[in-house]
């Protein structure tokens, strides 16, 4: 029961549904994220672990550029606290991959840890969501995806490169209100910051 | 029985039992997806069998493996914050804040309580959905 294909429930104005992969090991939080999106009008996968991620990408080389493409995902959301690889593994794995580095990612954490929010964008995550993940989160980034994914299939710019320790791409018009790489300002929570790193 | 589910449900959030998380959870239900609540608790109950079932292990063997208790811990805390169990997800920091300073005593201690409001939201929230079940 590693990988559950959903369809989504509403029509599409293109023949082409945002495809969103969602990765986590908790099956309440899959169950939950794949209703958000669900509801938003995306067609989700969702798997268990960062390796069955890569399998289902086709890194490990099975899957052909075909298939691949017929598969498109628009965009990966991913736990950062996972059993084997971690989030943090899983972004890094795909970004450096010149396959798979286009494909924007998310990281989902429950924990308020500055250093890791900053270490994940400066990887090149698209954003850093605080969990439990909220219905107006998603519903946010589907919009900023799909006007970004627009434009970056027009411009055919190359996502940021290594050497970008802002992540300031030209495609965004505004900075994303949850999360820079320069500025560190993530949304405002009520429970006081945990320093402690699990 | 409508009236009766309804004050149910008020009572568990003025209880602090739960928290806005749950109402995120309700705003997801529609007639596409009618029990959907009702699902995710469900999942959460059967999963965090396995969780429980771990740490009492932990426990019982290896008491002093803090990082083993806290990471089996954490998994428990996200599920629980994800279906909106504020009594219990406090209970699982409190639990994690043994682990920090290494106290075993604490941590067994705690972890009853863990327990114990894990039971007691389960019983709470069976009854509630069987109320608003025979409302419809």
């Amino acid at each position: 029961m590693a990988v559950e294909d959903i369809g989504s429930g509403c029509s599409s104005s293109g023949d082409q549904e945002f495809h969103v992969l969602a990765v986590d090991d908790s099956i309440i939080d899959r169950k939950v994220i794949e209703r958000l999106l669900k509801i938003s009008c995306c067609k989700v996968t969702a798997v268990d672990s960062g390796s069955r991620a890569l399998q289902y990408l086709g890194i490990d080389g099975e899957r052909s550029s075909l298939e691949f493409d017929e598969l498109k995902v628009n965009l990966i959301i991913t736990d950062y606290s996972m059993p084997g690889m971690t989030g943090y593994e899983l972004l890094k794995k795909i970004k450096g991959s010149t396959k798979l580095r286009q494909i924007p990612v998310v990281i989902m954490s429950s924990e308020n840890i500055l250093a890791r929010i900053d270490r994940c964008l400066e990887e090149g995550a698209e954003d850093f969501l605080m969990k439990p993940v909220q219905l107006s989160d998603v519903e946010r980034l589907r919009d900023f995806m799909l006007r970004g994914g627009e434009e970056e299939r027009e411009l055919g710019r190359k996502r940021k490169t290594p050497d970008d320790s802002c992540d300031c791409r030209p495609l965004r018009k505004r900075p994303t209100p949850l999360a820079t790489a320069c500025s560190s300002t993530f949304r405002a929570l009520e429970e006081p910051v945990i320093v402690h790193e699990s | 029985m409508e009236r009766q589910a309804a004050y149910l449900r008020n009572a568990l959030f003025d209880q602090g039992y739960l928290d806005e998380q749950f109402l995120q959870l309700e705003d997801l239900q529609d007639e596409t997806n009618p029990h959907f609540v009702e699902e995710v608790v469900k999942l959460f109950y059967t999963d965090s069998v396995r969780l429980i079932q771990s740490i009492e292990l932990t426990l019982k063997n290896t008491p002093r493996d803090f990082e083993k208790l806290d990471k089996i811990m954490h998994q428990f805390k996200g599920s629980s914050t994800s279906i909106g169990a504020k009594k219990v997800k406090k209970e699982c920091t409190q639990f994690q804040e043994y682990c920090n300073v290494g106290n075993v005593e604490g941590c067994i201690r705690e972890f009853q309580e863990v327990k114990q409001e894990h039971a007691a939201l389960k019983r709470k929230l069976e009854h509630y959905f069987q109320l608003a079940r025979e409302a419809r």
